[in-house]
């Protein structure tokens, strides 16, 4: 019987799943007013929407809420895309939002925010790419509506600070859904006509809606590709727009554009003034200076007491003789001690000493050849008295003394034989005193 | 200085500028200081002749066939 008692947790998850299939809940687009607003640290947004008579409880989760485009305040009026679901812990209805822009302006806020980021990413906004104004433009175009306030202050500003200047009007549409296409083609004209040289581009004040032409891309490109340099004013002070950012330089104004667009008459006329003085007091001093070096060269001194002026070279002659001739002698010395170094270095290289040396050798090798000689002669002395000897103990006179006799025949050959002598014959015997001579007897023959 | 009548407004201002600026350095020989002086002087006079009497330039407008016609400012609004 307890049967039909649901628990609450069944009777929960029962509401959940019906809101959860509800084709309604799961795409809720809710407008309201925020309040309770609190920034989880763990990055989730818990807040409550309410209008004048009720209110949701309401959740972003940070993986949501980190492309909003901007900060949710309490009292904010927001318009809402997201979900209704059931928090079952509390049992509790909740919206899950999922996206969430500030009401009135709305996408269009959010189409601005996008197209701002994505072109500053792209880098139209660079001050790299911002051109310089001319000082004394010729030739100003206007690119804007050509009824309304806004072109009225800027040709009268225009106008009463530096009439000087040519101002063409280039009409175009500055609201409505061809109003960029129409100012993108001026903007293209004036660069094409080429004898412009500023543009200004803009219009008076008005609501998002009418200001959008000039958040559009379409503007913004024109602007950036412009070749000449362009001041953009669009509505008054507090308005921003895209062109504003793209453009050369922004005006708060109209007006503020002109302004920044001439110089000011009056104040050139000043300025030209100003000028003059200067040039004036310039040239006087200049002339007060050549003035004063002229006088200073008169009363010189040279110029009064120009004798003095030679006496006093003479002197300076004098000196500097003096000093010359002090380094010439200085550099003699100097030389001269050099010379005197490099004698003495000569001179210890003198051959004497060699010369002495090789004379010794010569001396000793002198004394050994004569001893040498000597003993050669001593010995063949000796050797030849041997011989002597030897030859004296041969000497036939020697042998005759020992009773030897030589016979000769009278023509004086000695005899060997008796084959050389005949009966008769006269012959000489030589003793070693003296001869004999005689007569042969006989000859006999002996047989040997 | 013989284009003088041609010169725009804005060539004399920079080359009165710059006449100002040579003689404010004083290191100029005194015939060109003399000559720039009267050269500026010249300027100075077109320059305020330019700015003082003013021939208005005109206000054109580009039609809807790309011409000019001159410009009067509506003053209804």
């Amino acid at each position: 019987m307890h049967n039909k008692y649901l628990t609450v947790t069944a009777l929960t998850k029962y509401i959940k799943h019906k809101l959860e299939t509800d084709a309604h809940l799961r795409n809720v687009w809710l407008k309201g007013e925020i309040s309770n607003f609190k920034h989880h640290s763990r990055g989730h947004m818990y807040l409550t929407i309410k209008d004048d008579q009720t209110r949701i409880q309401a959740v972003m989760f940070a993986s949501d809420n980190r492309y909003l485009k901007f900060r949710p305040e309490d009292g904010m009026h927001v318009l809402i895309k997201g979900e209704v679901g059931v928090f079952e812990p509390y049992g509790q209805y909740q919206l899950y939002i999922r996206h969430m822009e500030p009401d009135g302006i709305g996408s269009l806020y959010l189409a601005f925010e996008q197209l701002k980021e994505k072109l500053q990413e792209q880098g139209y906004f660079d001050k790299s790419h911002k051109k310089e104004l001319p000082s004394f433009p010729k030739h100003i175009g206007v690119i804007t509506s050509p009824t309304g306030a806004a072109i009225r202050d800027i040709i009268t500003t225009i106008k009463r600070r530096y009439p000087i200047v040519a101002t063409t009007v280039l009409p175009v549409l500055v609201q409505g859904p061809n109003a960029a296409d129409s100012i993108k083609r001026a903007i293209e004209w004036a660069n094409q006509k080429g004898d412009f040289d500023l543009l200004i581009v803009g219009r008076g004040g008005g609501s998002i809606e009418e200001l959008w032409a000039f958040n559009e891309e379409k503007t913004a490109k024109a602007i950036f590709h412009s070749a000449i340099p362009i001041i953009s004013a669009v509505g008054h002070e507090t308005d921003v727009t895209i062109s504003d950012f793209v453009a050369d330089l922004r005006a708060p104004t109209p007006t503020g554009a002109a302004e920044l667009a001439v110089p000011s008459r009056f104040e050139l006329l000043d300025k030209i003034q100003t000028l003059v003085r200067t040039m004036s007091r310039s040239l006087q001093l200049i002339m007060k200076n050549y003035t004063d070096a002229l006088n200073r060269i008169k009363q010189s001194f040279a110029f009064r007491y120009p004798e003095q002026l030679i006496n006093q070279k003479e002197q300076e002659l004098d000196r500097y003789v003096e000093r010359l001739k002090q380094s010439m002698s200085m550099r003699m010395e100097q030389k001269e001690e050099a010379l005197a170094h490099l004698n003495m270095r000569l001179f210890s290289q003198h051959p004497k000493r060699q010369i002495e040396l090789v004379r010794k050798e010569l001396d000793n090798f002198s004394k050994q050849i004569d001893a040498q000689m000597q003993q050669l002669i001593d010995s063949k002395y000796n050797q030849l008295m041997a011989n002597v000897d030897k030859l004296t103990l041969l000497n036939p006179l020697e042998v005759m003394k020992r009773g030897y006799a030589i016979p000769y025949t009278k023509d004086g050959t000695i005899i060997h034989s008796t084959e050389q002598v005949n009966q008769h014959d006269v012959i000489a015997i030589n003793l070693a005193d003296g001869k004999i001579d005689c007569q042969v007897l006989s000859v006999e023959e002996e047989n040997s | 200085m013989t284009d003088e009548q041609t010169m725009s407004f804005e060539e004399a201002m920079q080359k009165l500028e710059s006449i100002v600026e040579k003689l404010e350095k004083g290191d100029v020989p005194l015939e060109k200081a003399i000559k720039y002086y009267q050269e500026g002087m010249q300027l100075s006079k077109l320059c305020n002749d330019k700015l003082i009497h003013v021939q208005e330039k005109m206000t054109q407008i580009v039609n809807e066939h790309g011409e000019l016609e001159p410009f009067n400012i509506q003053e209804d609004e």
